[in-house]
């Protein structure tokens, strides 16, 4: 079995008095794919961003490839290898696509950050055609992709997609799925939070359920969907 | 065929530019020109004009590093540039040194004066932050009126030295020769932050701070470096000024005219690039200077207020931004 590249204990997050995030333990495994689910207000993207440094969590905390995440900026995060999307697309707009590519490349340091490094990860992306495009010029497809691009620039070891496919049209998702895939391939692990449970079932090996902000289940994904407490959580009583 | 599948650009993407040392060098014979045209001319008012304008110059590009590149506005211009005044004030006083290393005094006092303000503020964004840069100035002018050895509220008289460096034959155009030096290399130092990995972190930041961040970019670090550079350019913007009319008091030091122009020059020039503040400050500077001499001085700000009004209605990207493809 492969090592822990990511391990939460019991990680509390609170907004004043309404608890977002409570005691959620999760290790996730080099490689894998792990969906995360949970209706709306459930805590998903809290985790998110817990995780990735964007809000400092209150109780207990992150451990990434052995080493404690608690104190790090968000950019030294990404520097050592986490990476993440946002729920709506936040390319840098005054920026255009390749220059979107460039900024990972020259500021996370995990490799060399030449012309031809950014055009790869365009391509990989299949934006190498609009490089010189601005972030107003493309579709919305084609800015999750970008999105992904500047992601995976960082040559990350765990890959947060936070709803990398709300919107899409099913062809979109297919896209996305696909690349998503591909990059796993590459032994990047990938934690995909999603609403489209077509997309969740068919690219999540595992997945762990938050409700409330609290984990209810963590398992096979056909196991996990079939559990009454989850079908209460997305269905009601 | 949807873009998506379309095959890959065989080009490389990005166009050629010139080279930071190529710029520089584009720069120094730029000024050296202006320098030989305005020794040509030789008249007075001519080297006055001129240093009027290039003052500006430098305030508008210094203030653009942190306002246009990082995208934090800030209100308190006119504090670096009096603090860069009254730095040639005291050190002159003081230690009775020419104008360069005073130049060079200034230029500390404004970086750490960036550099403190920066750590107290940048944590606050928009609006906050503007206000507490406007907080800076009212603080530094109550400091400096109530500080007697550089003349309190009463200004300072500054004698301009009997000895002119050579090859100049008067003081004026000494004066007017520096601030072409200063306004070529604030310019050349503009471009290469604008094309260095320290633009492009800036231009990230502006965008979005939060995404800046997740792609690896030391946010805060960099806004300090933008604030440190920009406060020490603006304030080598107003070191000359004592000695340009021999005299400086904190009102006209601390006015109003110089944080109006400081952000109406590069917002009508254009902020995204270095040249925006160069073309807002020359535009902006020149009409001010007509109207002073044809109508009178009191009409500057309004001059001002009016070009700005119309270029945020019609021009909001600037100048520039009326040439760039796709509004960048």
């Amino acid at each position: 079995m492969s090592e822990i590249v990511l391990r939460a204990d019991g990680v509390g997050k609170r907004f004043g008095g309404f608890t977002a995030l409570s005691g959620v333990n999760l290790e996730v495994r080099a490689g894998e794919r792990l969906g995360l689910i949970g209706p709306n207000g459930s805590g998903k993207s809290t985790f998110t961003n817990c995780l990735a440094g964007a809000f400092p969590s209150h109780d207990g905390g992150f451990t990434f490839k052995g080493q404690k995440l608690a104190g790090l900026k968000s950019h030294e995060r990404a520097r050592r290898g986490l990476a993440r999307t946002f729920q709506l697309p936040r390319p840098f707009r005054g920026l255009s696509v390749f220059e979107n590519i460039r900024v990972p490349l020259a500021y996370a340091g995990r490799h060399e950050a030449t012309e031809e490094r950014a055009m790869e990860c365009l391509e990989a992306v299949e934006l190498a055609g609009k490089a010189q495009r601005m972030p107003k010029e493309l579709t919305q497809v084609e800015l999750r992709r970008l999105e992904l691009a500047r992601a995976t620039a960082l040559k990350p070891e765990l890959l947060i997609a936070d709803e990398a496919m709300a919107g899409l049209s099913h062809a979109e998702v297919d896209q996305i799925l696909a690349l998503l895939f591909r990059l796993n391939a590459g032994g990047t692990t990938i934690i995909m939070i999603e609403h489209v449970m077509r997309a969740v079932t068919e690219f999540s090996q595992r997945l762990a359920v938050l409700v409330a902000g609290k984990k209810v289940a963590d398992g096979d994904p056909r196991t996990v969907l079939s559990m009454p407490e989850v079908e209460e959580a997305y269905l009601g009583r | 065929m949807s873009d998506a599948t379309l095959p890959a650009m065989p080009v490389f993407p990005a166009p050629r530019r010139m080279g930071h040392g190529a710029f520089w060098l584009a720069c120094a014979v730029a000024a050296l020109a202006l320098i030989a045209v305005l020794r040509g001319i030789g008249s007075e008012y001519a080297y006055f004009a001129a240093t009027f304008v290039l003052q500006y110059v430098v305030l508008a590009t210094a203030w653009n590093i942190l306002g246009g590149y990082a995208g934090y506005v800030n209100f308190g211009a006119a504090a670096f540039f009096a603090a860069g005044a009254y730095t040639t004030v005291a050190i002159g006083k003081a230690l009775g040194l020419s104008l360069l290393p005073c130049i060079g005094f200034a230029a500390l006092v404004g970086g750490a004066l960036g550099l403190g303000t920066g750590l107290l503020t940048l944590r606050l964004r928009g609006a906050y932050f503007a206000i507490a840069t406007l907080c800076l100035s009212v603080v530094l002018q109550t400091l400096v009126v109530n500080w007697n050895y550089v003349g309190g509220s009463r200004g300072a008289y500054v004698i301009r030295p009997r000895d002119i460096p050579w090859p100049f034959d008067t003081y004026s155009g000494y004066l007017c020769a520096v601030a072409v030096v200063l306004a070529a290399a604030a310019i050349a130092i503009a471009r290469t932050i604008e094309k260095s990995r320290l633009g492009l972190g800036l231009a990230a930041l502006r965008d979005d701070e939060q995404a800046a961040e997740a792609a690896g970019v030391p946010t805060l670090r960099l806004k300090l470096i933008a604030t440190t550079i920009s406060g020490a350019m603006m304030a080598v913007a107003g070191a000359p000024l004592p000695l340009l009319g021999s005299y400086v008091e904190p009102t006209s030091a601390f006015g109003l005219a110089y944080a109006v122009n400081a952000i109406a020059m590069p917002l009508i020039g254009g902020t995204a690039s270095w040249a925006g503040p160069l073309i807002g400050a020359v535009l902006l500077s020149s009409l001010q200077q007509a109207a002073t001499v044809t109508i009178s001085s009191a009409a500057n700000l309004l001059i001002v207020g009016v070009v700005l009004v119309v270029f945020v209605c019609a021009a909001p990207h600037g100048i520039l931004g009326l040439f760039r493809k796709g509004g960048r």
